[in-house]
């Protein structure tokens, strides 16, 4: 909490200095009076909770959305940011978390979109390849966007960016899909560019990131300044404070869980790929039993969409055993087969896949949950029983909606989310799946499902977590196991992994030996 | 052979190409609009409305550009409409191509009610020099108007507008990601918007082509289909310009082969002769539509998708 | 102007818009009469208020909003659940040729149970007939709307086929139609001395169970979701193909059962051309009746008066026949129009931006 715009009258003119920023959406005031002021060659983290108004935030910056009241200076004089492209005009370059490739088009194309390029395309790839050489972010130009990994992928965005010769780049949550390994070399570019004078605006809410990489934050909670400060001299505790305005206790896993016997088994699963787009299953293995939490990390785009449609039943496998649900061989089951089995599933994509954004959440109720308390008879659907069992997963997940009757779409993301996977946990599932738990929730939503889900295990449930955040794998899983190019590793205890190792993992590195000729 | 016969190949051939050049003008100018993101099924509508517009400055003495000029402009207008709705107001495209189709059989039928039976000269035939006067493919290639001609050379301009230049390369990344697009800082809306003007532009033209040359007159609702069959075109094309052209050119074949088959007295009713398009279009479709993946990895991804500039 | 998206679709509108719709068709059609050189209330009086001026003229009115609101009701199954059955027309010719030959080939038959068998054949000839794009669509993923479309022309040419050919009569002087149907084939009047007949009936019935299905059924739920949120659908397990085998098969019937009973009805025969464009109209009465059966039987009897007063209007005021499709064309485009205040506000201030994510 140290420094206002005025203490700084005497220092160099900042390079960006935001005066009392206002966003109005309907129903919500997404920034709120912000001041935030960033100095050449800083880097400067932008930290807050999902839902705090830092996207907003930056975008307004970007020139992608207009600010309804406040002040933007840029070098010290007032400016308007009409648009991305007189953003970039002014030196800012903007880094996104999702949407903002063509995957269909080549990596050069891709690049002279974002640059305002007017020059023959030749030349553009050989100042792409100048870029990349000079910073170690290695491309090849002609290659389509859609066949490179993720992390490629963000290369493509910061090449494209640099490209404009920016004094402010701006970062939306970049490390969200890198390993561990691709985390460090990104951090070692960053560093680079600020060395040259260069001020970054790095937006995560990962609090032990942006301690090893800022010198100042600017905390953000529901659309305002929850404090300024130098994270180097504060404790993750105390920044999670700012940000959440409460303390949380972390989630606690019992000891030693007491495993019964298996629910889920891979056997081999393999499965080819459908589209160019995907990747294919390669012999994954693995084993589930009642009272445990088995986790599997990846780098996003391995094949986790794959295993987890081939899991849920939306896609069929050709050898039934290759899954087998409790002892029984279910690879050639539907989704409504395999939940009569006693399988939950709770999908990655909670608006649009795990409820119908349209409609009310007593009708999402009968999406996964027809079966139970006899919501379906004779084909005909008894309504007051799935306003019945609605309500009491409202209550019993402390779902904050106008009632059974609340469309789908008007819950925040971290209540719709308790809401699904209440609706799986309340039809007492034997097995229970569940696709980025926590992604895009607030943290006391996130503190509640990863409860749920430790109490459900207790009880006996065998719970099988696919998530790209290591930070939840490692609090709440027994065992985890790394998914990468559609293979699995083997699984290992949690108290027996540490970061670095599964960081190897999700980087492709599956034995030993191999560890040596990749570091 | 003998030169009677090459006469009638000569001339089957030059038919061809005429029952081709309003599928030509119709499946390009859809395919730059599917390119920009937007489907547009209201092609029939857009045919038949600048078929009877070229039609009426043709019959009152406009001057063969003029009348040209007004297909195109027709189109458009039409097609304006269409973006009003699907894109101003966001509609479902699906429904506003639909309704643009009902609505332009109805309203050229209405509008051409006086035009109905009066016959004009059609468009005079601009012979290649030299080119024509080779023997056979001469008469069947280079001896058509000007309407031929522009659509043969719009397949070629088109693929280099799409893929050479900055501009299609916009159009092209509106269509791929639309978000995106909006991020990076285009105007989607109006890149789609002039996506959506020229394909109906393209779209009056064939109907021009029709009212002007091919029959040359105005018969109430005289797309007789050519905008759906266009339609169909597009995807058999997997988006790109030449096949297209190449698709068209076999539609143009199979059409006058029908008609020729009337002719030699096959012992196939005309009817069901006539169902060849139609059920050659499906086939086509068929073939195509078979390999899920084709699809996927060809059609603009953001194709008939909203676009809300909000996110 | 801008638009702000409302956080939940506002059912008021969902009312409000078709109205909307037709008031603002009424306005436009008030204008064009205008522009033609009529008093434009007296020409709006003759085309949808004079044609119902008597028993007869009432009758003609439920007896063109039968076949559109069947085909409509079948169709909207379809809507709700993403599948565009643009066919409706073909299936309603192949459901005429079919009840027709069926009744052809009874023709030395006579009994009650006549007409129940040609009806029924007309119901099997449109699904069968709808069977066609569904599977093409389930088993090559061949987009439904262009094959149902084209099969539409075929249809038609199958028709005339038949009519100019094989089943033509023998004693129509080398007309291109067929006999005239027995007394056994032909449905019974429903008002004597009108050509309002029983099939009429059918509205009522199959309006009742298809909402029964739509909004109390598994099935129908199914079908929303599907018709909503595919990925949705698939993570509940339920069967895209099974709904788009279900609705193509009761669109087709019904438009089947709209056409057999065209020919069994005021027809009484085949002829070139057994339908002025239902299966195509039939469409925007889905639509103004918001998908919904009874909603759609109000459409239905729009529509059904703008073919009514399209008549009148050629009759009394010498304008063309197209002026119908020009009304129906209208009507669709402002209800399009209309729905956007069902999911957006319109603000007049430059203030607010429409709704996004933070």
């Amino acid at each position: 909490m140290t420094s206002t715009p005025a203490d700084l009258s005497a220092s160099p003119t900042p390079r960006l200095a935001l005066r009392g920023i206002v966003k109005q959406y309907p129903g919500c005031r997404a920034n709120d009076g912000i001041d935030l002021v960033v100095m050449p060659g800083e880097c400067h983290a932008l930290l807050g909770e999902n839902g705090a108004g830092k996207s907003t935030l930056v975008k307004i910056v970007a020139g992608v959305l207009q600010a309804d009241e406040g002040e933007i200076l840029w070098e010290g004089a007032p400016v308007r940011i009409g648009s991305p492209a007189a953003a970039r005009t002014l030196g800012i370059g903007m880094v996104f978390q999702h949407f903002s490739l063509f995957d269909s088009m080549t990596v050069a194309e891709n690049v002279a979109l974002g640059v305002d390029w007017r020059g023959a395309m030749a030349d553009l790839s050989r100042r792409v390849a100048e870029v990349s050489a000079r910073y170690g972010l290695a491309l090849d130009p002609a290659r389509r966007v859609c066949d490179l990994s993720v992390g490629e992928r963000q290369r493509v965005e910061i090449v494209r960016s640099l490209l404009q010769d920016p004094k402010l780049l701006i970062m939306d949550e970049p490390t969200s899909v890198l390993t561990p390994q691709e985390i460090e070399s990104l951090f070692a570019v960053l560093r680079r560019l600020t060395a040259e004078g260069r001020s970054i605006l790095y937006i995560s809410h990962k609090l032990a990131e942006i301690r090893t990489l800022c010198e100042r934050a600017t905390v953000l909670r529901g659309g305002r300044v929850s404090g300024t400060c130098d994270p180097r001299e504060e404790t993750a505790a105390s920044l999670a404070r700012m940000m959440i305005g409460t303390d949380l206790a972390p989630p606690v896993r019992a000891a030693a869980p007491r495993v019964g016997e298996p629910r889920l088994v891979l056997d081999r699963l393999s499965l080819t790929s459908e589209t160019p787009f995907s990747t294919a299953l390669d012999a994954v293995s693995l084993t589930v039993s009642a009272g445990e939490i088995v986790g599997i990390a990846g780098v996003a785009g391995n094949g986790q969409a794959e295993l987890l449609s081939a899991l849920s039943g939306e896609a069929l496998v050709a050898v039934p055993e290759a899954i087998r649900i409790d002892g029984v061989a279910a690879g050639h089951l539907g989704p409504r087969r395999r939940r009569a089995l006693g399988m939950g599933f709770v999908p990655e994509e909670r608006l649009g896949r795990g409820a119908v954004p349209e409609m009310s959440l007593a009708d999402n109720v009968l999406l996964s949950a027809h079966r139970a308390a006899g919501m379906v008879r004779g084909g005909m659907i008894r309504f007051s029983r799935a306003k019945g069992f609605a309500e009491r997963v409202i209550d019993a997940f402390h779902v904050a909606a106008a009632g059974p009757r609340a469309v789908a779409r008007s819950l925040s993301g971290g209540n719709l989310q308790k809401f699904i996977v209440g609706r799986e946990i309340m039809q007492n599932p034997r097995l229970l799946v569940v696709a980025q738990p926590t992604w895009g929730v607030d943290a006391g939503s996130a503190a509640a499902i990863h409860r749920d889900l430790i109490a459900l295990a207790d009880a006996g449930t065998a719970v099988l977590v696919v998530s790209q955040d290591l930070d939840e794998l490692f609090a709440i899983c027994d065992r985890i196991a790394v998914i990468c190019q559609g293979r699995l590793s083997p699984s290992r205890p949690v108290r027996a992994a540490t970061v670095e190792e599964i960081g190897l993992l999700m980087g492709g590195v599956f034995h030993l030996e191999e560890t040596s000729h990749a570091s | 052979m003998s030169d009677a016969e090459l006469l009638t190949l000569s001339a089957i051939l030059a038919a061809m190409v005429r029952a081709a050049t309003p599928l030509v003008f119709a499946a390009l100018g859809e395919l730059v609009t599917e390119r920009a993101g937007v489907l547009n099924l209201g092609i029939e509508g857009m045919m038949l409305i600048g078929a009877v517009a070229a039609f009426a400055v043709a019959h009152a003495d406009g001057g063969i550009l003029l009348s040209i000029a007004a297909g195109a402009a027709a189109g458009m207008a039409i097609a304006a409409l269409f973006a009003v709705l699907a894109l101003g107001l966001r509609a479902n495209q699906v429904a506003c191509g639909l309704a643009l189709s009902l609505f332009g059989v109805g309203l050229s039928a209405f509008l051409g009610k006086g035009l109905i039976g009066t016959p004009i000269e059609a468009l005079p035939a601009l012979p290649l020099p030299g080119l024509s006067r080779i023997p056979v493919i001469g008469k069947a290639l280079f001896d058509h108007d000007i309407l031929v001609y522009l659509s043969v050379l719009a397949a070629p301009a088109i693929h280099l507008f799409l893929f050479r230049s900055r501009a299609g390369l916009i159009l092209r990344a509106v269509g791929e990601n639309h978000d995106a697009a909006h991020a990076i800082g285009y105007a989607v809306l109006r890149v789609r918007l002039l996506a959506v003007l020229f394909g109906g532009a393209m779209a009056g033209l064939g109907g021009a082509y029709l009212s002007l040359t091919y029959t040359p007159m105005w018969v109430e609702n005289m797309a007789a289909g050519r905008g759906w069959i266009a339609l169909a075109l597009v995807v058999f094309a997997t988006w790109r310009p030449a096949r297209a052209l190449l698709g068209a050119y076999l539609f143009g074949g199979v059409t006058i082969l029908q008609l020729h088959a009337q002719n030699w007295g096959v012992g196939v009713p005309s009817q069901i002769l006539a169902m060849l398009p139609y059920v050659a279009t499906i086939v086509v479709l068929v073939a195509i539509s078979r390999d899920e993946s084709k699809i996927k990895l060809n059609a603009p991804a953001c194709l008939g998708k909203v676009f809300h500039s909000g996110r | 102007m801008r638009l702000e998206a409302r956080l939940e679709p506002s059912r008021a509108m969902m009312v409000a818009a078709p109205l909307l719709a037709v008031a603002a068709t009424l306005a436009a059609g008030g204008l064009l009469f205008a522009a033609l050189g009529f008093d434009p209330l007296a020409a709006l009086f003759t085309f949808f208020v004079s044609p119902l001026g008597d028993l007869t003229g009432v009758s003609e009115w439920l007896l063109k909003a039968t076949p559109l609101a069947l085909i409509a009701i079948g169709l909207a199954l379809g809507f709700r659940g993403n599948v565009w059955n643009i066919g409706a027309e073909g299936q309603l010719t192949m459901g005429a040729v079919a009840a027709g030959g069926t009744a052809l080939a009874l023709y030395e038959a006579s009994g009650f149970w006549v007409l129940p068998l040609v009806l029924t054949a007309g119901v099997l000839g449109g699904a069968a007939y709808a069977a066609l794009p569904a599977v093409l669509r389930t088993r090559f993923h061949a987009n439904e709307i262009l094959t149902s479309l084209m099969l539409n022309y075929v249809a038609i040419l199958v028709l005339a086929w038949l009519v100019h050919g094989p089943w033509r009569s023998p004693e129509g002087y080398n007309f291109p139609e067929t006999r005239m149907f027995t007394d056994a084939a032909l449905l019974p009047a429903l008002i004597e001395g009108t050509r309002l007949h029983v099939g009429a009936l059918f509205v009522p019935v199959v309006a009742l169970v298809v909402w029964a299905v739509l909004s109390r059924s598994f099935l129908g739920f199914q079908i929303k979701v599907i018709g909503l949120t595919p990925a949705a659908g698939s993570y509940a397990g339920f069967s895209p193909n099974r709904v788009i085998w279900f609705s193509l098969l009761v669109g087709g019937g019904l438009a089947g059962l709209a056409g057999a009973m065209e020919v069994c009805g005021p027809i009484g025969q085949l002829v070139p051309s057994v339908s002025p464009g239902y299966g195509y109209t039939a469409i925007i009465a889905a639509f103004l009746g918001r998908s919904h059966p009874l909603g759609i039987v109000l459409a239905a009897l729009l529509l059904a008066l703008t073919y009514l007063g399209g008549d009148a209007a050629q009759i009394a005021l010498a304008v063309p026949l197209a002026v119908i499709q020009v009304f129906q064309g209208m009507i669709l485009f402002f209800l399009l129009a209309a729905d956007v205040l069902i999911r957006y506000r319109v603000r007049f201030s430059a203030r607010v931006q429409t709704g996004g994510t933070r």
